[in-house]
């Protein structure tokens, strides 16, 4: 495994020399290292670049790892991974992303991954992408997450993209069966001249499903997000909805939510703020010794956090 | 000890709120500002903590000239503001807000101490955010804490009475006056109620930018009590929303 892979793995997950529980190194493309466990399988995808993880029903708190790194510009990775989770596992993933680049080409890392979670299963999903490297090459990454909860299973995604990546697309969808429950946390800060979109799109099909999205961003310099999420509420559910964005410079941000209510019991919620920092703010946490720029920063990293 | 000479500050459309003002604060005191509402008590809170910038006049801080300090010197030095309208803060926890007031990392048992003295069990707030989810007297609370982790030569509360409910307000009245027994540096609080009045060791008055008059709080009472014009301003016992 190359020295800039394991810095790349510092910083996307909780990697210090060794993982706990069973993993999957990507490095460029190529497999840097895979364990699977009793109850946690990782093999090779048929047909195609990627993974399939199979989670043993029943599994409980066990950990799996499949970050992907890539270490130079003149790299463009798609890889597909899917996850089958067992009837009631309760399990966390751990899927971040580095990418770096010291040349003038571009790197890409696409990653596609489908959930299957089964009835009464339990997972928490980390991802945490980043870019680093003083190379002039386009770093991006384009992550598509497609999930299927079964009946009273429980999804809980937190994604976080805190600068360094040029480009990025990020696409979510998600069906609800009865009682599933979907919660993403999705923070993404872009500078200079960077761009992010992201979409959601998630089907609340079985009673008493939910979904609570909540996408914070900070848009910088002449960085530019956009932000676009559809709810479609098909049986009696809750949705809720919030994206808050702080602009600063020259920074812009788009956010479109979209609520539809196909069923007389479907609560939809949505709330959006798009703002500088507020004044105030800035002020309380002079008032505490901070200079203007250590209070913004200060704001910033708490919004973000 | 904290000296103002002749302090002016003109609201933007150009109305004279401070017209000359001239004010002492002795150390380790606790003094009351009070008097009509637009008299200029608020400006000159935020004039002292640099928030508002004076047209003219001179602050002097233990005889060292401040006037063009701006609010982050006067903090270093040793002034703290606890704001009528606390801020709040998506993403960041009553214990980050608290560490970054004190300038120190601090474990529970300390931010156990800090909350404690405002009413509050810190296992029940410190991993809360400051944001709307607090209530009005939830928050203020915290605004006083972080005033308190500082341990600032001077700190300065802005009405704190203000825009809390009535229960929340007796509570407060305990906290100050708790924080009057164990005073270790000077309180300014600019108030209107009589029951902030009764714990002061000194009252001020301010009326139309100027200071009417001050003295030791025993004499300051009887006069604002037999004084029409001030005793509206004093008569209420409690806070009305």
């Amino acid at each position: 495994m190359e020295k800039q892979t394991e810095k790349l793995l510092r910083e996307i997950s909780e990697w210090d020399g060794e993982f706990k529980g069973a993993y999957n190194i990507r490095e460029n493309g190529q497999c840097a290292g895979r364990v699977s466990s009793k109850n946690i399988k990782i093999t090779n995808k048929e047909g195609k670049p990627g993974l399939e993880i199979h989670i043993a029903p029943g599994t409980v708190g066990e950990t799996v790892s499949i970050p992907a790194c890539v270490t130079h510009g003149g790299v463009d990775d798609l890889v597909y991974n899917d996850f089958y989770v067992g009837e009631n596992a309760d399990v966390t993933i751990v899927a971040g992303c580095g990418i770096h680049t010291e040349t003038g080409e571009p790197a890409r890392h696409n990653g596609i991954h489908r959930f299957i979670l089964g009835k009464n299963s339990k997972v928490k999903y980390l991802e945490k992408h980043i870019g680093t490297g003083h190379g002039t090459g386009l770093k991006s990454i384009d992550p598509v997450t497609e999930a299927e909860l079964g009946e009273n299973s429980v999804l809980e995604m937190d994604t976080a993209q805190i600068g360094g990546v040029d480009k990025t697309i990020r696409n979510t969808k998600a069906r609800l069966e009865a009682g599933a429950k979907l919660l993403i946390r999705e923070r993404i800060l872009t500078e200079k001249e960077q761009t992010a979109n992201t979409e959601f799109e998630v089907e609340l099909n079985g009673k008493d499903s939910g979904v609570d999205l909540i996408s914070r961003s900070v848009a910088r310099d002449n960085s530019r997000q956009g932000y676009h999420s559809v709810i479609i509420g098909n049986a009696p559910c809750t949705g809720h909805s919030e994206c808050d964005a702080i602009i600063s410079e020259n920074g812009k941000v788009d956010a479109a939510p979209e609520l539809h209510a196909h069923d007389n019991d479907a609560a939809l919620i949505h709330e959006a703020a798009i703002g500088k920092i507020a004044g105030e703010q800035i002020l309380k946490l002079r008032t505490l010794g901070m200079t203007e720029q250590e209070a913004e920063a200060t704001i910033i990293d708490g919004f973000l956090s | 000890m904290l000296k103002l000479e002749n302090i002016s500050w003109s609201a933007p459309g150009g109305f004279g709120v401070l017209n000359g003002l001239d004010l002492e604060i002795p150390d380790g005191k606790l003094v009351v500002i009070t008097g009509p509402n637009g008299g200029g008590k608020t400006t000159l809170a935020k004039i002292i903590a640099g928030i508002y910038k004076q047209d003219s006049g001179k602050i002097l801080l233990n005889n060292e000239d401040i006037t063009d300090k701006d609010i982050t010197e006067r903090a270093k030095m040793g002034i703290s503001f606890a704001f009528q309208q606390p801020v709040r803060f998506k993403g960041i926890t009553v214990k980050r807000l608290i560490e970054l007031a004190s300038g120190n990392r601090m474990n529970d048992g300390e931010l156990c101490d800090i909350l404690s003295k405002v009413g509050l069990c810190a296992r029940e707030y410190i991993n809360r955010e400051v944001d709307s989810t607090l209530s009005g007297g939830e928050i203020k609370r915290i605004e006083i804490a972080t005033v308190l982790a500082r341990q600032t030569q001077i700190t300065i509360f802005d009405e704190p009475e203000a825009g809390i409910d009535l229960w929340s307000f007796s509570s407060l009245i305990k906290v100050f006056s708790e924080m009057r027994r164990n005073l270790k540096g000077t309180l300014i609080i600019i108030s209107h109620q009589e029951r902030i009045l009764n714990i002061a060791d000194e009252i001020a008055v301010v009326a139309d930018g100027r200071i009417k008059a001050k003295g030791a709080a025993d004499e300051m009472m009887k006069t604002l009590m037999n004084s029409n014009e001030i005793s509206n301003v004093c008569s209420k016992q409690e806070v009305m929303l």
